[in-house]
């Protein structure tokens, strides 16, 4: 028997303070939407109701039981290597290389050696106020870093940076790398003929 | 074949279609053949240019076992390096990826046939093979290649009976890069420190035996073109029970030469400084479980002339060494022989003067001078559809940021000329269905990805038992009648 249950878009699920026991949730595909994914990767169980009709594209997705606080939700936006800004939500204290990868950011190549000092493919690029109240950088990130694409002096790994309340609304940028100076010049060219 | 309808979703998917297995670095003998498994028919949904998912990718690799230098080249006490193994698997097990092992491209099946298979080949097989010194004496017992070393201690199976002569005192490296620190820091190390690692069974008995106490690192250039990176000499020089030994006169007006240079120079230069002039410290003997404690040194401008026998011919005792000045600066400095040189006195000769990459096939392009396969941004020059990526397209240097970029590099290529109609997939091409009937033909087996992980499960578990996070398989005989093969 069908019920009309309250509809939400998973997008303004962060910016929302929800606690009730049953939602249907609007997720456009549930692997790949960062939304929907943590949602589902924080354990909350879903079901897929195979009969309804759903505006097209989109996938609902019942949620029981979900409670979704804004407590301790920082937002954090990341500007990936094609320009693109994707913004999430982060925990206090996990790092930056958690919150790409909790929330499967469409950033390639991120966190090769899973936040163990061993590589230099975390590497996030902050504007100078925010560098300034970052913690202080160790030996060990400084000698990977040395190692790092694109380096500039507000350059940090992302796996040494952990997320505070100050950070709310921060931008961090991905820096280019060597395929991407070749695209960039591509696309120079093309808009010279 | 029924066209594929075409799962495309967001821009995540999108963003993660590039070819997979360009990622892998360095894999011995890796070829990867890219196939976009549709013919494009007006009534099925064909992808716009742009949507490039779709596209399946098979690795073969000449080992049963995948990840090629992430195993056997990395050091065993680097374990957050092979942390990357984990998103190559996760790689693999995509549905659009499959891994088939112990098919050696170029004999059992050769490019030109992969080439009939696929739409694209992507050749990143690495470099298996040194350069030679070119000196009198090379061929020595007790002369070895670094990369016979390093593959003797992390199971390489050709180099499983290399059983280096650990019996001398002191070992000279020749070469300043990363590999000649792994080298001396593997005979270096305390013996409880590698008891934990992946370092195999035999090794570890052979260095619990070792005598070695003492390693040159020698180098034909200056402090300024040392090729290693600062971490792995931080590491060194925190070398529980081993003392570095860095003469202050190799580093006299230094400081301020590197005052303007990259921070990467800069830092790694002050830290050898700082070294230099640190005054030594009584080195806790005890704490490397050693009788005596031991050291190692790097030595500047010398350039091995002839390694030196013994008495009865039998065996390498020492090296000569022309002293060199040095001509220019930074990285293009030569070294120039003065003339004057000298000898020292070991037992064990380690050369590791870089890697080189060897032809595949006759129908690949091979710039024998340079060692590499000649391309352009990954496009191999003269063949279309063939591309290559990693050590066998830039040389063999690198980390793992410069081997990934480098990947990403190739494959934006592939997709470039996907969309510019240069790859032309208008053909259908059956892939693995063409090359496994070539191999039945041929009598070869292929390993699979799950196969892989019976093998991996098994090491794994003989680990456990030592402590250590795997132990080894180093005979690929026993690695297929695990599986069964």
């Amino acid at each position: 028997m069908y019920t009309k249950k309250k509809r939400v878009f998973a997008h303004v699920l962060p910016l929302a303070n929800i606690r009730v026991s049953e939602y249907i949730v609007l997720v456009r595909n549930p692997e790949h939407c960062c939304q929907g994914s943590s949602l589902l990767q924080t354990g909350h169980s879903a079901k897929r109701p195979q009969l309804w009709m759903c505006r097209k594209g989109w996938t609902p997705l019942i949620f029981a039981n979900l409670s979704y606080s804004s407590k301790d939700q920082v937002t954090i936006h990341f500007i990936n290597r094609d320009g693109e800004r994707l913004t999430t939500t982060a925990k206090e204290g996990e790092s930056l290389l958690e919150v790409v990868v909790n929330h499967n950011l469409a950033i390639d190549g991120f966190g090769a050696c899973e936040g163990t000092l061993a590589c230099s493919t975390c590497h996030l690029i902050f504007d100078k106020d925010a560098f300034q109240k970052l913690d202080a950088i160790s030996d060990e990130e400084l000698d990977m870093l040395d190692l790092a694409y694109g380096l500039t002096d507000t350059s940090r790994l992302g796996c040494q940076v952990c997320v505070k309340k100050w950070m709310d609304g921060l931008t961090v940028r991905v820096p280019m790398d060597v395929s991407d100076m070749r695209k960039q010049l591509e696309v120079g060219k093309q808009s010279k003929q | 074949p029924a066209p594929r309808v075409l799962h495309w979703g967001g821009c995540f998917w999108l963003a993660a279609a590039q070819p997979p297995a360009l990622y892998f670095p360095q894999l011995q003998t890796n070829v990867a053949g890219l196939l976009w498994p549709f013919c494009p028919h007006p009534d099925c949904d064909f992808p716009l240019p742009q949507h490039h998912g779709g596209a399946l990718v098979d690795i073969y690799e000449k080992l049963p076992v995948p990840f090629g230098l992430v195993r056997f080249g990395v050091a065993p006490d680097h374990p957050e390096v092979k942390n990357v193994t984990n998103t190559f698997t996760q790689t693999v097990r995509s549905e659009r990826c499959a891994y088939y092992g112990n098919v050696t491209v170029g004999r059992d099946v050769t490019v030109p046939e992969l080439q009939q298979a696929y739409h694209a080949v992507v050749l990143s097989y690495g470099a298996e093979d040194n350069r030679v010194l070119g000196i009198p004496g090379e061929n020595l017992p007790g002369v070895y290649t670094a990369r016979a070393f390093v593959g003797w201690y992390n199971g390489l199976p050709e180099n499983r009976d290399l059983k280096p002569d650990l019996s001398c005192e002191t070992a000279l490296i020749l070469g300043h890069g990363n590999v000649a620190l792994d080298i001396a820091r593997i005979l270096l190390s305390p013996l409880q420190l590698l008891r934990k690692t992946d370092i195999t069974d035999s090794s570890l008995a052979a260095l619990a035996c070792s005598k070695v106490k003492r390693v040159w690192l020698v180098g034909r250039r200056g402090p300024l073109q040392v090729a290693f990176t600062i971490k792995e000499l931080r590491e060194m020089i925190n070398l529980p029970g081993a003392r570095p030994v860095l003469d202050p006169a190799d580093f006299t007006g230094l400081e301020s030469a590197v005052k303007d240079a990259p921070r990467p120079r800069k830092r790694l230069t002050e830290l050898m400084i700082k070294t230099a002039l640190e005054k030594p410290v009584e080195v806790q003997a005890a704490a490397a479980g050693a009788a005596a404690p031991r050291e190692w040194g790097l030595k500047f401008q010398r350039s091995p002339q002839e390694v030196l026998p013994s008495a009865d011919g039998r065996r390498a005792r020492g090296v000569r060494l022309a002293l060199t000045c040095l001509e220019g600066s930074g990285d293009s400095a030569k070294a120039i022989p003065t003339g004057a040189v000298e000898e020292l006195e070991c037992g064990l000769v380690l050369s590791s003067i870089g890697y080189r990459s060897l032809p595949l096939d006759p129908a690949v392009p091979f710039d024998s001078q340079r060692g590499v396969i000649p391309n352009s941004s990954g496009r191999v020059q003269g063949v279309p559809g063939l591309y290559c990526s990693g050590w066998v397209k830039r040389g063999p240097t690198g980390v793992i940021i410069t081997t990934m970029n480098d990947s990403f590099d190739t494959a934006q290529s592939v997709l470039e000329d996907l969309q510019g109609g240069v790859l032309d997939i208008s053909p259908c091409r059956e892939g693995f269905r063409l090359v496994e009937s070539i191999l039945r033909s041929r009598g070869v087996r292929p390993v699979s990805f799950s196969d892989w992980e019976k093998i991996d499960a098994a090491e794994v578990a003989r680990g456990k038992a030592a402590g250590k996070p795997r132990e080894k398989i180093v005979d690929p005989e026993e690695m297929l009648q695990i599986i069964g093969h």
